[in-house]
């Protein structure tokens, strides 16, 4: 349990930090390098909480392809690979961003706490790549094949919207 | 473990992803901020199955998955159409992309 505790609020922390650089550094690809710790920190959280098919999904769809994704489009943009002044928008509008950000987790902190403070996280067991596929495979076959149609749309939408005619 | 230390970072990550959307113009920027919020809802869904139980946690790793597609099918099509703005504007400053504005 104490070794949990403490492997959690070490991810915690680097996600926390990375996180905030991500949406406040002054440079496009650092902020995807930035956002590949925030991801494998979710994958480590997800293997803290036993889901380890997840964790391998996410290292493998997250850090694998969407972030090669995002740099390709960093580079298809021509977004300059040095600091750039212009990412944000002018300081008045962050200051109000910020005070959204702040007061909407004071709120979600303030219903979290109140509602679950006493409740206990105990994964009674791993859930392996066998569970998954069966509850997929069994309960959930409908959503499975919607998703696929999903996936499928998007890539030939995507496609068609970005090729040169 | 307790239950509310993954809730709160899930709900940091969240606020965090909300204000880089509000902040940013850069649009490649955005739909990262977009992605930390995805990444935080899954979070949140993987947790509460492990506090309920182990058939919750099993049905929370297949809405996960199924989250993740989204997120990638999402993410295809954002690009894509960044890169269209790119392509008419020569670049991609989000306030400037205004035409719908009263």
């Amino acid at each position: 349990m104490v070794a949990q505790n403490v492997f959690f609020g070490i991810l915690a922390l680097v996600m926390g930090v990375s996180a905030i650089r991500v949406v406040t550094v002054k440079n496009v690809v650092h902020a995807a390098l930035y956002l590949v710790l925030v991801f494998a920190g979710v994958a480590g959280i997800f293997i803290l909480l036993a889901a380890e098919f997840l964790a391998v999904v996410q290292v493998l769809v997250y850090i694998g392809a969407i972030l090669v994704l995002f740099l390709f489009g960093t580079m298809l943009t021509r977004a300059p690979i040095g600091r750039t002044p212009d990412l944000d928008n002018p300081a008045g509008q962050r200051g109000l961003s910020a005070l959204v950000a702040l007061a909407l987790f004071g709120f979600l902190g303030a219903i979290l706490v109140d509602a679950f403070s006493d409740s206990k996280v105990e994964p009674t067991g791993v859930v392996t790549s066998s569970d998954v596929a069966l509850s997929i495979f069994q309960d959930y076959v409908i959503p499975f094949e919607v998703i696929s149609i999903l996936l499928t749309a998007a890539l030939i939408g995507a496609v068609v919207i970005a090729r040169r005619d | 473990m307790y239950l509310t230390q993954f809730l709160l970072l899930a709900a940091f990550l969240f606020c965090v992803g909300i204000y880089g959307v509000i902040a940013r113009k850069n649009a490649v920027l955005v739909l990262m901020s977009i992605e930390l919020i995805l990444n935080s809802v899954n979070i949140n869904l993987v947790a509460l199955g492990a506090w309920r139980g182990f058939e919750e946690q099993i049905i929370a790793s297949v809405f996960s998955l199924f989250i993740i597609a989204v997120a990638a099918a999402e993410v295809g099509v954002g690009l894509a159409i960044v890169l269209l703005i790119y392509r008419n504007r020569q670049s991609v400053d989000l306030s400037q992309v205004a035409e719908m504005k009263g």
